[in-house]
């Protein structure tokens, strides 16, 4: 469908600009009256004015990303280091464990990162990290104010992203595994 | 089109492989040749072809889809190891052409062509028997239906099969990323599975030698690692215990799998089931940047794949190249690179104690040894350096009439691949002429000289030599001791002038390994601190004192050298390739 877009030129009645500027007077006053009557819109949506009543955000908003924990509170990242590969801006830092690293909460998910960081300077919020995580483990949450003095503040560590993240209950099929394979104690068939 | 599979044994070097400068090969002798079909393509492939040991053998239907530059997944065929045919993933559709039972003639088309039959399954014609391209042979006129709807229907089933009990565990595998299970999942596999049942599962990290970890779960039974500790390593090492679904990779009862070629396994394993204990959970493949490099760690000069990432060697892998080591290597010439990244690596310039710069440094150590009378200066290099590096030693040796000599490193050699010369680049300091045949000769002679007063500045560059037959009295009675090196020793310590070396990492250059094989290497990641290439400085040292033209990069360099040094005449940069080129020594 073609929309054909009116370029003729200005009117003398349009030229003259007046009406337009009148037009704008009478928005503004429009508001001016709703405001002076206590019915502004931002203030019947939130219940007050941004930096002293939060902004509520809606389900599935785009926040900052964080790590979150299972309903037993183990660190759900294996650091399988997806996001840290997704990351457009790579805001993502991983170390992984490596061979003699700390073991992981649990048992048989047979690690866990060293250290997560994420750049929230760098971030763009856009979600691929929760898109492309094989365990569920970093979901962007609701802030969508994030401060800070400096710029090494504004890198959020493991330990700052798994507390601001807070627990996810998922399907723990590590948990799974590890019951399956209990279950089958007959292993090694001894002879 | 493709190369055909390599040919030669790993241990039995083949001297007539590739692009030799001046031991050329001989004519090849006519190879009888068969024409086949793949995927309806006409195409000739030789009647015989070398085997995993080089023996040439009848050409398989796997060699010719490879030459017709068809890829049929395998997990089990190695080009270089026996062929087992037992995981069945290679299974292809193919057709004879049709013979008349009684007068032994081809039936032929009411075209002329000859009429094809399809291989089928003898109690039920209807349906398509598959033959697993690794083990079966060609033969005239034959037709291989790699991408025929059967051929897609048996991969599908054969990677279901082999799914049922894997456990799906990448995001934690290491493996995951350069997983043959993943990437014929993704070009051949079902989207779901089907399988309901709970999963059999296995022990997972098993301790089975000090180097490798095997997860008995996602084992796949391909008996690669099998093969090779028995056929090529020959440590009759690993088997299969147990039996069906129950089937696991062990060591032999009480026996650690525990050779020095244990780490070729995690290379050959192609899922995640065998691991290295000292890559575990490092860095994910994906990650890691590539670059063609040689081992350093004996004579043999193994090529080697350096993985690093952001300035971080993470591991050495052998690269396949048949003149010098095949596709193996040894485990500890692999593991031999944590050093590069000690925190006591030197990297400052100090001249007589005080931090300085590469600048005053080139220019005093310039003035020193443009005034130095001659025979009053002498040179120790070491063959860990590259052949550019030695060769600007022995022109500015020339110019100042030095005595010059390398520091020999002897080892226990093995039947396989590690070389009694602990060097890497022995051949390299002789061919440029820094030392005679028998390295270390001529250090007698420089500590005499020094003792005797007659030499006043010795140069070292990356070796100890206090270890080495001069001794840290006849060193504190040199006038000048100029040292560059990597890591701290007695002889860096004692040093008037210091220079911060690169890792072979570190910068680019040529190595010669002990057959004569000129190999170059790539730069993998910076020189940390205020280390620079050796090769840049010396270069800088010798424009300065007259010895050698300037060339602006290595390229220009090495191209100089062989121009200059008569064993290397012909040899350029350029035709070196990744595999290198073979000089006579």
């Amino acid at each position: 469908m073609t929309k054909v877009v009116d370029r003729s030129p200005l009117t003398f009645y349009e030229r003259t600009y007046l009406p337009a500027i009148l037009e704008g007077i009478k928005v503004t006053a429009r508001h001016f009256a709703r405001t002076v009557q206590g019915q502004n819109t931002a203030k019947d949506l939130s219940g007050g004015y941004y930096p002293e009543t939060p902004w509520k955000v809606s389900e599935g908003y785009r926040g900052a990303p964080y790590l979150v924990r299972d309903q037993e509170g183990a660190t759900k990242c294996v650091s399988c280091q997806l996001c840290e590969f997704v990351c457009p801006p790579k805001a993502i830092k991983i170390t992984p464990p490596g061979p003699d690293g700390q073991a992981a909460d649990r048992a048989n998910a047979e690690k866990m990162p060293r250290e997560f960081e994420i750049n929230m300077l760098r971030c763009i919020f856009c979600g691929l990290c929760q898109e492309v995580c094989p365990e569920e483990a970093i979901f962007l949450r609701n802030d969508y104010s994030l401060t800070g003095l400096s710029r090494e503040e504004m890198v959020y560590n493991k330990e700052k992203l798994l507390g601001l993240g807070g627990v996810h209950a998922g399907v723990q099929k590590w948990k799974h595994k590890a019951e399956e394979a209990r279950a089958q104690e007959t292993f090694p068939v001894k002879v | 089109m493709p190369e055909p599979v390599a040919s030669s044994h790993p241990i039995t070097i083949d001297p007539t492989m590739s692009n030799a400068v001046t031991n050329a090969p001989a004519a090849p002798p006519p190879v009888e040749k068969v024409r086949v079909k793949v995927d309806g393509r006409e195409i000739e492939v030789p009647k015989t072809m070398p085997d995993w040991q080089g023996k040439m053998q009848p050409t398989t239907m796997l060699q010719a889809c490879k030459i017709a530059g068809v890829e049929v997944p395998h997990y089990c065929y190695h080009h270089k190891l026996p062929v087992a045919g037992n995981c069945r993933m290679c299974l292809v559709e193919f057709s004879t052409p049709m013979m008349d039972p009684a007068t032994r003639k081809p039936v032929l088309n009411e075209d002329g062509s000859p009429k094809m039959a399809r291989s089928v399954l003898p109690y039920e014609p209807q349906t398509p028997r598959g033959a697993i391209a690794c083990a079966t042979p060609i033969s005239p006129g034959m037709e291989i239906h790699a991408a025929s709807p059967a051929t897609k229907q048996m991969r599908e089933a054969v990677l279901e099969s082999l799914l049922i009990n894997h456990p799906l565990d990448c995001p934690i595998c290491d493996q995951a990323g350069e997983c043959k299970l993943q990437e014929y999942s993704v070009q051949h596999g079902q989207a779901a599975s089907r399988f309901v049942e709970p999963k059999v599962h296995k022990p997972k990290a098993v301790d089975l030698g000090p180097r490798i970890m095997l997860d008995d779960e996602r084992c796949i039974l391909c008996t690669r690692c099998v093969r090779f500790t028995r056929d090529v390593a020959g440590d009759d090492a690993l088997g299969i215990v147990n039996r069906g679904s129950y089937n696991t990779i062990a060591s032999a009862p009480g026996r650690s799998f525990d050779n020095n070629y244990t780490l070729n396994t995690v290379d050959l394993c192609p899922v995640g089931a065998l691991t290295s204990k000292d890559f575990r959970f490092k860095m994910r493949v994906w990650f890691l940047k590539e670059t063609p490099s040689v081992c350093t760690s004996c004579a043999t000069g193994c090529s080697v794949t350096v993985g690093s990432r952001e300035g971080i060697v993470h591991r050495y892998e052998p690269r396949e190249n048949d003149a010098v080591n095949g596709p193996w290597m040894c485990d500890s010439g692999r593991l031999n690179y944590r050093w590069i990244h000690r925190p006591d690596r030197l990297g400052k310039v100090l001249l007589r104690g005080a931090e300085s710069d590469w600048t005053s440094a080139i220019a005093e150590l310039a003035a020193l040894l443009g005034s130095a009378p001659k025979g009053s200066v002498a040179f120790v290099a070491s063959s860990r350096q590259t052949t550019e590096e030695l060769w600007l030693v022995s022109r500015i040796a020339r110019k100042l009439g030095a005595l010059t000599d390398t520091v020999a490193r002897e080892g226990e050699p093995d039947r396989l691949l590690v070389s009694a010369d602990k060097n890497p680049n022995s051949q390299g300091a002789r061919l440029t002429g820094v030392s005679f045949t028998e390295a270390g000769v001529t250090i007698p002679e420089i500590a005499r000289g020094i003792d005797e007063g007659r030499i006043r500045t010795l140069v070292v560059l990356g070796e100890d030599v206090t270890k080495a037959g001069i001794s840290s009295e006849t060193l504190a009675r040199v006038g000048n001791l100029v040292v560059s090196d990597i890591l701290p020793n007695a002889t860096t310590a004692a040093a008037h002038v210091l220079l911060p070396g690169c890792a072979h990492v570190e910068k680019r250059g040529t190595f010669i390994n002990g057959k004569g094989r000129i190999q170059r290497f790539g730069k993998a990641i910076e020189p940390r601190g205020d280390a620079r290439a050796e090769w840049e400085w010396l270069q800088e040292l010798a424009v300065a004192l007259g010895a050698v033209e300037p060339s602006r990069s290595i390229e220009g360099l090495f191209n100089r050298m062989a121009s200059d040094v008569p064993a290397l005449a012909g040899v350029e940069w350029a035709r070196l390739g990744d595999l290198g080129v073979t000089v006579p020594v």
